[in-house]
């Protein structure tokens, strides 16, 4: 067990997964191991382990550390089991859940049964080997090779070692572009603690700063990516890049907002406007700080949350009061209607029906029939 | 020529000049302001260095993104803060992110009227991958949480629920308390449950059981096979392509993914 490293159990580039099994409990060796049922999970590059009921506690282990594998077939008040035996940890192993074992082989106990498959799959995937075509990202140990009876065509060797040259290659450009990165990172702390210190004296208001002064200093903020602890009334976190922003977009919403009756879910607005920039995107925070600034900038659009979290853009034209009338209109014309009848008779999307017709209930103008069948609103007669 | 800064006189207006530095120090003045602006710049052109050399690795590697996002965190920046941070427009970190986003929220959409809004992790990735087409990168499932973390922002939009041995991804805001989504986790193992596993499993009243369950077929992230043998069966669909996909080929699984 002392193989394994923890992991957060996210799949790599290239990898895919292949079978996942819960109800399996690891041995270390023929002792049981200190951790809980968990599922297990094959994927091209690896075997991982996550706890059932903590799922922070997530193993892995590279299948290339496997030599082989067998079935031990359950017994009485015994699950079945499958046998793995393992290669020598390489030096250079990231942390686990074992520091070491006298055992070089570990059990996985299947609880709930799947041992076949998982038995099946496991076959296939030591022997298709797609690991070593397309490796995950992350450093291999160095490659191993198994000495269990397996015998290799000459010229193979030649193709390995390329491999693992290029796996190396790959290491030593990682490896230096970490050290580049923490370098890096360094003055980026330098950055940081500098700003602290100004943001803090602006909080306290010592010394003279005007309102220039302070959106220049909120623009640096954003060019480093630090979080603004410093905001005023009139702009929010807003600089002048936001308000330019602000600027385009009410240029660039008016018609489409104008298509879908007056109001877009933020989510779709950020969709459209990625979709047209193309290159150099927005941030969904660069979105969300540039509409706040609407209302300030006077342009006719508003950013909304309504009571659910949603946030929308909504055109000033379509003013609160005449939404909630022809909501009532509509409603009273059909009788009753569902969020999914309103979206259709409107050109809407069922998500911004449903919220229209919810304000309207705040205002007390319908009332609501609330069954498994789905939420139905009715004229309020009361 | 005499030496400089010494002798008990150097010493002492030292001193003195320290101390007036320490004073001026609590009060902010223009200077530090412009400071920062200097430094600024000067960040830039190293970041500019690194970018040179290093940008590929960004690009390339999943693992070396994590480790960078990593990093920042332990500063206090955050490099996907906004398209107009240095580290978005020079190492490209930005537009990888956003544009993901947009393909997460865009994929989130065109199966919303089968899942109400629920998916798996697993089957995001792949069809987020299969959406990028043969020469995009490719994407780590790590990618696609930091996408969806900062897709949050825009207005309660996003959720990772931990199910399984990973996560379902929701993206309508239904809301789901720990009664819903403990239901579903026990859903995930046949992609159905009725109220007596949950009465069983969970020791719950009946009617607890219920409303929870009834609550899921409203919002559309269940359906009801009310002609089960036994008792009705509560189906997520958002939980089918995970449960098939162990019993059919490859081949028809991209046949359903191209659905």
């Amino acid at each position: 067990m002392d193989r394994f490293t923890w992991s957060n159990g996210l799949l790599e580039m290239n990898e895919t997964m292949v079978i996942q099994q819960r109800g399996v409990k690891l041995y270390d060796g023929d002792d049981k191991a200190k951790l809980d049922v968990g599922v297990a999970m094959l994927t091209t590059h690896r075997l991982i382990w996550r706890d059932i009921k903590n799922h922070e506690c997530c193993i892995a282990i590279p299948l290339s550390q496997i030599i082989l594998f067998e079935e031990q077939a359950a017994g009485i008040g015994k699950s079945a089991k499958i046998v793995i035996h393992l290669h020598a940890a390489p030096a250079n192993k990231e942390p686990g859940p074992y520091q070491h074992s006298k055992f070089s082989y570990i059990k996985l106990s299947f609880k709930e049964h799947g041992q076949i498959e998982f038995y099946r799959r496991l076959t296939e995937e030591m022997t298709r080997k797609r690991w070593e075509n397309t490796p995950a990202s992350q450093p291999m140990p160095a490659a191993t090779r198994s000495q269990a009876g397996r015998t290799r065509a000459v010229g193979i060797v030649g193709i390995e070692r390329k491999i693992e040259e290029k796996r190396k290659e790959t290491d030593k450009n990682i490896s230096e572009a970490f050290e580049d990165l923490s370098k890096l990172m360094v003055k980026a702390k330098q950055m940081v603690e500098l700003s602290k210190s100004i943001a803090n004296k602006i909080k306290d208001k010592q010394g003279d700063i005007s309102e220039d002064e302070t959106i220049r200093f909120k623009s640096y903020l954003l060019s480093m990516g630090i979080a603004n602890p410093v905001t005023r009334e009139t702009h929010g976190s807003g600089t002048h890049y936001h308000m330019q922003l602000a600027k385009q977009l009410a240029d660039m919403l008016q018609a489409p907002l104008e298509e879908r009756g007056g109001m877009m879910a933020l989510t779709e607005v950020y969709c459209l406007v990625n979709r047209a920039r193309g290159l150099e995107l927005l941030s969904p925070e660069d979105l969300v700080n540039a509409c706040k600034m609407f209302e300030s900038m006077k342009f006719p659009l508003r950013l909304r949350v309504f009571d659910s979290g949603v946030m929308v853009v909504q055109l000033q034209s379509h003013s609160e009061e005449e939404m909630i009338a022809s909501a009532l209109d509509n409603v009273t014309e059909k009788g009753s209607l569902t969020a999914q009848e309103f979206a259709k008779l409107l050109g809407l999307s069922v998500l911004l029906s449903k919220e229209r017709l919810l304000l309207a209930e705040k205002m007390g103008h319908i009332c609501r029939d609330d069954s498994v069948e789905g939420l139905r609103f009715y004229p309020n007669l009361f | 020529m005499h030496r400089r800064g010494v002798g008990a006189g150097a010493i002492a207006k030292k001193q003195l000049t320290e101390a007036k530095y320490k004073e001026r120090g609590t009060v902010l003045s223009q200077d530090q302001i412009v400071q920062m602006s200097k430094q600024l710049e000067t960040f830039k052109s190293h970041l500019e260095e690194f970018a040179s050399k290093h940008k590929q690795e960004i690009r390339k590697s999943s693992q070396f993104r994590v480790q960078f996002q990593e990093m920042c965190a332990t500063i206090g920046v955050d490099p996907l803060a906004s398209g107009k941070g240095f580290w978005s427009e020079m190492l490209g970190v930005g537009d990888f992110y956003y544009e993901l986003g947009v393909q997460i929220i865009e994929v989130c959409l065109a199966l919303k009227h089968r899942t109400g809004g629920l998916i798996t992790l697993n089957e995001l990735h792949h069809r987020v991958l299969k959406g990028r087409g043969k020469y995009a990168q490719d994407v780590s499932q790590d990618d696609l949480v930091r996408a969806i973390k900062k897709l949050k922002v825009l207005g309660n939009s996003f959720e990772m629920i931990p199910v399984g041995g990973s996560y379902l991804v929701q993206s309508v805001p239904a809301e789901l308390n720990m009664d819903h989504t403990i239901a579903l986790q026990l859903a995930e193992k046949k992609g159905y449950v009725t109220v007596s596993e949950i009465t069983y499993n969970l020791k719950w009243e009946r009617e607890r059981a219920c409303h929870v369950l009834g609550h899921l077929l409203k919002e559309g992230l269940a359906w009801l096979d009310s002609q089960a043998a036994g008792e009705p069966q509560y189906w997520l669909p958002a939980l089918f392509s995970e449960l098939t996909s162990h019993e059919i080929t490859p081949e028809e699984t991209k046949r359903m993914t191209e659905d």
